[in-house]
């Protein structure tokens, strides 16, 4: 036994004064990183309100000679929705089939820690590099049209690893236990992780889908190199050129006079308010979903 | 309903590490026996061994003989799934699906094997709830979610839920340790009724329990920290507790080492 005996205290100035520091520099970082947020945000609203009416939702910009005003982006967000969805119907079911093999399956073998490394570098692809291989592959090699399914697989290329990471790491966080009640009760392996293992990461699933929707959804370059440019509207995804909402902007802010710009914000705010919405949709999904709501 | 195990020689690894050796024993058939033993020595090891849910941990394997009434559990060409469906677990930490009703989680284990109607179900259903005494508490809400229960309730959850699928035999890996002594005595009290349908293991840490619940107890030991662990011996729950043919068993039981 030592002879010094603690004694209760006051909290002494310096670590208050430390306490009170940490906590500003804390808040100010807070601060400075909802700077750019909000600034984009307020830019693309003050400057989109001019031109975002029923006009530029319904209508295309075919027969909208250079300096006209009016014109839309019907084609465009017609354009985005159905590559986006067609991207998400690709990358979604591969994705989480990986996912689900590198968590349930691969234990620790080689096969696994192969894959691990290729989504990895995966991550690390430049959407351009995406587009590029697409476009030498499929539209100069085996001499397909510009489409909006081009520009749908090279979005896929994209999402796919962001989608085995976000799901891999959701199926990792099912406990162990729920499995094990499963096996335990006769119930086989595969059965288990339809029925339980995956309607328990269930949610965490789906936010991890919606982030690498959005942010496929506002790739410009790819689609630049696959589904090309239009005017008119083209509903047809997997034939002729198309547009998409990022295309759309590229095209109308590099024009050199007001109306063009104006559609160009317009364009650019319809965008984020569909990936909001389609966030939206995610949450009551998961909302809907999720057990709390029962109780 | 309740059947018989015959254990020979049965050894367990992790990986290549010996976890038990040369374990043989027989559990009867519609009695309670339990497992006691410092922690580490093997006990829920070998539980798990009963119905084929060690193999379920990346590299552990079994060797040896276990064979209910006729069938060897682990005879070339036998399915673990059918095993595990006829001899049921219930864990030390309640474990309902969280994404699942009470009524749901009791019908998980039919559900996800066959189909059945609504009416079957719902009877199975009330039938083991009914059966894990947990009926009255729960009748009104079957269709709230599951983890909505206290820990007590939650286990004789998974109870009902083991039992549900109609098995032989009833594991239990340390049930009521995670419990507060009123929902132990609940717990305790089901063990007493369920063991006139199901053969029941219970590996327990509490003496009193094992005293209180089982017909025969068995002890389990390991030579030193990192050997394997052994069956010391299996007896009559009364013999074990007052006369002990081992001198590890009494110490054990009387609290002189472990």
């Amino acid at each position: 036994m030592s002879a010094v005996t603690p004694e209760i205290q006051r909290i002494s100035g310096m670590r208050r004064f430390k306490d009170k520091g940490v906590q500003a520099l804390v808040y100010l970082a807070f601060a400075i990183a909802v700077v750019p947020l909000i600034s984009v945000l307020w830019m693309v609203i003050a400057n989109g309100l001019a031109r975002f009416d029923m006009e530029f939702l319904t209508h295309s910009m075919r027969n909208i000679g250079a300096r006209d005003a009016g014109g839309g982006a019907y084609h465009a967000i017609i354009g985005t929705l159905e590559q986006v969805a067609l991207a998400s119907l690709i990358s979604v079911p591969i994705g989480l089939l990986t996912a689900v093999y590198l968590v349930e399956y691969g234990a620790n073998g080689r096969l696994k820690r192969y894959i691990s490394f290729f989504v990895d570098i995966m991550t690390g692809v430049p959407s351009v590099v995406a587009g590029l291989f697409i476009l030498a592959f499929w539209i100069l090699i085996l001499g397909m049209p510009f489409s909006g399914f081009a520009g749908a697989m090279a979005l896929s290329i994209l999402m796919l690893p962001t989608v085995v990471r976000a799901a891999e790491e959701m199926l990792l966080l099912v406990p162990n236990d729920l499995r094990e009640a499963s096996y335990a009760l006769g119930v086989s392996k595969w059965r288990t992780i339809v029925k339980v293992v995956l309607p328990t990461a269930f949610t965490g699933i789906v936010t991890g889908v919606m982030l690498a929707v959005a942010r496929v959804a506002g790739e410009t370059a790819p689609l630049l190199l696959t589904v090309f440019f239009t005017d008119s509207i083209n509903n047809d995804p997997f034939n002729g050129p198309q547009m998409g909402l990022p295309l759309y902007v590229f095209d109308q802010a590099a024009r050199p006079n007001d109306t063009a710009i104006d559609r160009a914000w317009a364009a650019a705010l319809t965008l984020i308010i569909i990936i909001m919405l389609l966030n939206l949709a995610a949450r009551l999904i998961t909302y809907w979903r999720s057990p709390a709501r029962k109780r | 309903m309740a059947k018989q195990i015959e254990v020979t020689d049965v050894d367990a690894y992790y990986s290549g590490h010996k976890a038990i050796e040369g374990i043989s024993m027989t559990i009867d058939a519609r009695a309670v026996t339990a497992f006691i033993g410092p922690s580490g020595c093997g006990k829920s090891t070998f539980l798990r061994t009963l119905n084929r849910m060690h193999e379920v941990i990346p590299g552990a394997t079994v060797t040896g003989k276990i064979r209910m009434e006729e069938q060897d559990l682990y005879g070339a060409g036998v399915d673990p799934v059918s095993v595990r469906r006829t001899i049921g677990m219930v864990f030390q930490r309640p474990n309902p699906f969280p994404t699942m009703s009470i009524y749901d989680n009791v019908a998980a284990g039919l559900r996800l094997n066959h189909r059945y109607s609504k009416s079957e179900l719902d009877g199975i259903v009330e039938d083991s709830l009914k059966g894990a005494n947990l009926w009255n508490e729960v009748k009104d809400r079957l269709a709230k979610p599951g983890s909505g229960l206290s820990g007590g309730q939650q286990q004789r959850l998974c109870i009902a839920r083991a039992i549900a699928v109609r098995p032989q035999v009833l594991l239990m890996d340390e049930p009521c340790s995670a419990l507060d002594p009123i929902s132990t005595l609940a717990i305790e009290d089901l063990i007493a009724k369920l063991k006139q349908e199901f053969t029941i293991v219970i590996v327990t840490h509490n003496m009193q329990q094992a005293a209180r619940v089982s017909d025969k107890t068995a002890f389990f030991n390991l030579a030193a920290q990192g050997q394997p662990g052994k069956l010391i011996e299996m007896d009559e729950t009364t013999k074990i507790f007052t006369s002990p043919s081992q001198k590890a068993t009494e110490d054990y039981i009387t609290g002189r080492f472990g």
